[in-house]
């Protein structure tokens, strides 16, 4: 006779059969069931529990990025699922897995406006790759192992499995067999050897090539192909935010980030190039400018495994669905060997211009009694934190600036709200990053904005003495919207100016070491006290408010046209 | 309404699942497009859902929704058409003022010229039926005025492609033969 067990069990069951080794979660009246399972399956399902449902999202999206393994959340009904909405929205902008089951009401007692009911199912599927509501016992496994199929292949996003309370507590018979196959979803596009071998012509017969490296080349592990095609045919690659890492900053062919906030190089020669791969990017807006000016010179080839990107922003010439690193191995022989030189070193060239004009000051200053920049607390910090360090970041000008001055060494090295800019995002991250990677130095840039919206988490880094080392670049202000302000609306700082708590105070009350610095003569050895500290650690630096981040492309403006400070632009001397 | 655009059908074949309904409106108001008419029901293949809307847009956008559509995990299929490539029909009720009806002799000549049917005559209400296209059931909608017309509906179109290749068919073959379960 077949063993029956609960619906609750049966989902804690084919949590542990496909090897999850945490459940970030909060719980509440309608899932208590499944924690009161959990409690049995701690030796293998190491729960955490955050502050807020939000919190245990990001966490499980730090976690998810580093590991490549889908982060798990499991949390009560109504208010605990709409405060997974962010969370939802960010994971689906930024292809990161995660499977979340939320309590649900007993089925009996759906659209009766219940005790903590909502409409997880109409309020989450604009922002998941698919949600699922069970509502028997006998659909937890088959629902569970779909969930863990679609949040982590193609392209992966996150999944809700709104789990009512009565599917919980009946019975079902045990048994789990993980999914292989759905037939309406094709999880694994088939490349085609014939658009390969087009792409290959147009990179042999192209003089200035040049990649766009974005996160699915993470998401891939295409990391070795992308550096053997780059270097087989010589050509240079610029990445976007996401895609930093991918091929380590110090690699000669590596050309800098794409964007609004990006280098020099990639972005003049992006209206140069004569042939542009992008691979596993989406041709943000805040890479591309406005579209009519973008790259028109250029042919475009797109390598993606989501099919709805191509032609969505961009129109491109040739569009390859399917795995990046699939692609670019079959792309590999087929390419000439060639040399680039003279359009690889324009690049150089006009990133040396960048550095004499922008990185000189914003990541180099020199006066020892003035506040250090936020520039060169990113350079700094990188520099003390060695190889392989993950750069996990808020949103806003910590989030630019430390992406333009850290060295990534190694991949998945960043870990970032891009699409969806979600202020909050960066402290439960860095705690579900370091819980992924405890083996590597993870260092979170943050700013006295976004660190408030989800402090709370200083608790959980308490409960469980995560040893995140935070870097809380403090302005006093929303320092990016001010940036904008000051820029584009006359000084006028409206509700950008924070009264700020005493964050050395409130680390204190968390049990956490922390240390303020007010000088750039101070900055080192602080430094030197969060790498080295065994224990999370903060450090506050308080810099200028007026500090902004450069060069910038404006809202409107082509990608080439580059401010350098409030008054000029760049302008290439060829 | 904007004459630059094309009316298009957009047939989309589903699991029967909860919910789909609502991701396909989302991805059309997301992108500001007014579906103006839906039609759900079963197909020839069992187990999977039809629904067929129709929209005004131009023939970009439609490539993107089609994209959009087909990424739902839980759609099969969906396909774009224009007019030329379909065999279509909308059904429209018109409930008239059985009085008015009978006081002229006209109705008889207009039902015939309409290939419109009676379906029930009480002494206040008569029912008419049509089934054609969108100007036809609207040609007679503007003939049956005068009798008063007391409630009018007209369905969403439901369609059939000209093609000889069954695409949805094919598709699940060819995901048949993928199938490591079977």
């Amino acid at each position: 006779m077949t063993e029956k067990i609960t619906g609750a069990e049966a989902l804690i069951r084919g949590l542990a059969a496909e090897n999850t080794e945490l459940v970030f979660g909060y719980p509440g009246g309608y899932i208590i069931p499944v924690f009161d399972k959990l409690y049995d399956f701690t030796d293998r399902l190491r729960p955490i529990l955050t502050r807020h449902e939000q919190g245990a999202m990001h966490a499980a999206q730090g976690y998810a990025r580093v590991t490549h393994r889908p982060g798990v959340v499991i949390v009560t009904s109504g208010p605990a699922a709409t405060n997974l909405i962010t969370g939802l929205s960010d994971a689906m902008m930024d292809s990161t897995p995660l499977v979340v089951i939320t309590g649900q009401a007993p089925s009996s007692m759906l659209g009766t406006d219940a005790f903590q009911e909502t409409d997880v199912m109409g309020i989450t599927q604009p922002v998941t790759k698919w949600s699922f509501q069970i509502r028997h016992a006998s659909q937890v496994s088959e629902a569970l192992a779909r969930a863990f199929h679609i949040a982590s292949t193609g392209r992966p996003g996150p999944v809700v499995l709104d789990f009512t309370k009565d599917a919980q507590t009946g019975l079902t018979e045990a048994g789990y067999e993980p999914c292989r196959f759905i037939r309406s979803y094709i999880s694994h596009p088939e490349v085609n050897q014939f658009d390969v071998k087009r792409l290959a012509e147009m990179i042999n017969h192209a003089e200035r090539p040049m990649i766009l490296a974005g996160q699915g080349v993470t998401i891939s592990e295409a990391e070795t192909e992308l550096k053997t095609l780059a270097e087989k045919a010589d050509i240079p690659v610029a990445s976007t935010l996401l895609g930093l890492s991918a091929l380590p900053s110090g690699h000669p062919l590596f050309k800098g980030m794409l964007g609004m906030h990006g280098n020099f190089g990639p972005n003049i020669n992006t209206n140069r190039a004569d042939l542009i791969i992008a691979v596993g990017m989406r041709f943000d807006d805040r890479v591309t400018g406005p579209t009519d000016s973008y790259a028109t010179q250029a042919k475009i080839a797109h390598i993606d495994i989501d099919e709805s990107e191509f032609n969505k922003n961009i129109r491109v010439d040739l569009k390859i669905h399917g795995d990046a690193r699939e692609t670019l191995a079959a792309l590999i022989p087929l390419v000439n060997k060639a040399c680039h030189k003279e359009w690889n070193e324009s690049f150089d060239i006009h990133n040396a211009r960048e550095h004499d004009l922008i990185a000189r000051e914003a990541a180099y200053g020199t006066d020892p009694d003035k506040a250090p920049t936020m520039g060169e607390t990113a350079r700094l910090v990188s520099e003390a934190a060695g190889e392989g360090a993950i750069l996990v970041t808020d949103v806003g000008q910590n989030q630019m600036l430390s992406s333009r001055y850290f060295r990534f060494t190694a991949p998945r090295s960043i870990i970032t709200s891009g699409g969806l800019g979600t202020m909050g995002f960066g402290l439960p991250a860095a705690i579900g990053a370091k819980m992924g990677a405890p083996h590597r130095g993870v260092y979170l840039f943050t700013g006295d904005g976004g660190l408030q919206m989800t402090i709370q988490e200083l608790g959980t880094i308490m409960q469980y003495g995560t040893p995140v080392k935070i870097i809380l670049l403090n302005n006093n202000f929303l320092g990016n919207v001010r940036q904008w302000q000051s820029l584009f609306f006359n000084n006028r700082f409206s509700l950008t100016e924070m009264v700020n708590p005493d964050f050395g105070k409130l680390c204190d009350a968390y049990g956490i070491e922390s240390v303020s610095v007010a000088t750039r003569a101070e900055l080192p050895d602080a430094i030197r006290r969060l790498v080295d500290s065994p224990r999370p650690m903060l450090l506050n630096v308080n810099i200028d408010e007026t500090d902004m981040v450069f060069p910038m492309t404006p809202p409107g403006a082509a990608v080439d046209f580059i401010m350098i400070n409030q008054a000029e632009t760049y302008r290439p001397e060829s | 309404m904007n004459n630059a655009l094309t009316l298009y059908t957009i047939s989309v074949f589903s699991e029967n699942h909860v919910g789909l309904l609502t991701q396909l409106s989302n991805i059309f108001t997301r992108r500001c497009i007014n579906i103006e008419s839906v039609t759900a029901s079963a197909c020839s293949v069992p187990n999977i859902h039809k629904i067929t809307l129709t929209c005004r847009s131009t023939a970009e956008m439609m490539d993107k929704v089609i994209k959009q559509i087909e990424k739902r995990i839980d759609v099969i299929r969906a396909f774009c058409y224009v007019d030329s490539e379909l065999v279509y029909q909308e059904v429209a009720l018109y409930k008239i003022s059985t009085a008015k009806m009978l006081a002229e002799n006209h109705v008889e000549r207009i039902i015939r010229h309409y290939g419109a049917r009676i379906l029930d005559i009480t002494p206040e209400y008569t029912v008419i039926e049509k089934t054609g296209h969108n100007d036809e059931t609207e040609a007679l909608f503007a003939e049956l005025k005068r009798y008063d017309i007391k409630q009018f509906v007209r369905s969403g179109r439901v369609a059939i492609t000209r093609s000889p290749i069954e695409h949805v068919d094919e598709y699940l073959a060819r995901r048949q033969i993928m199938n490591p379960e079977k």
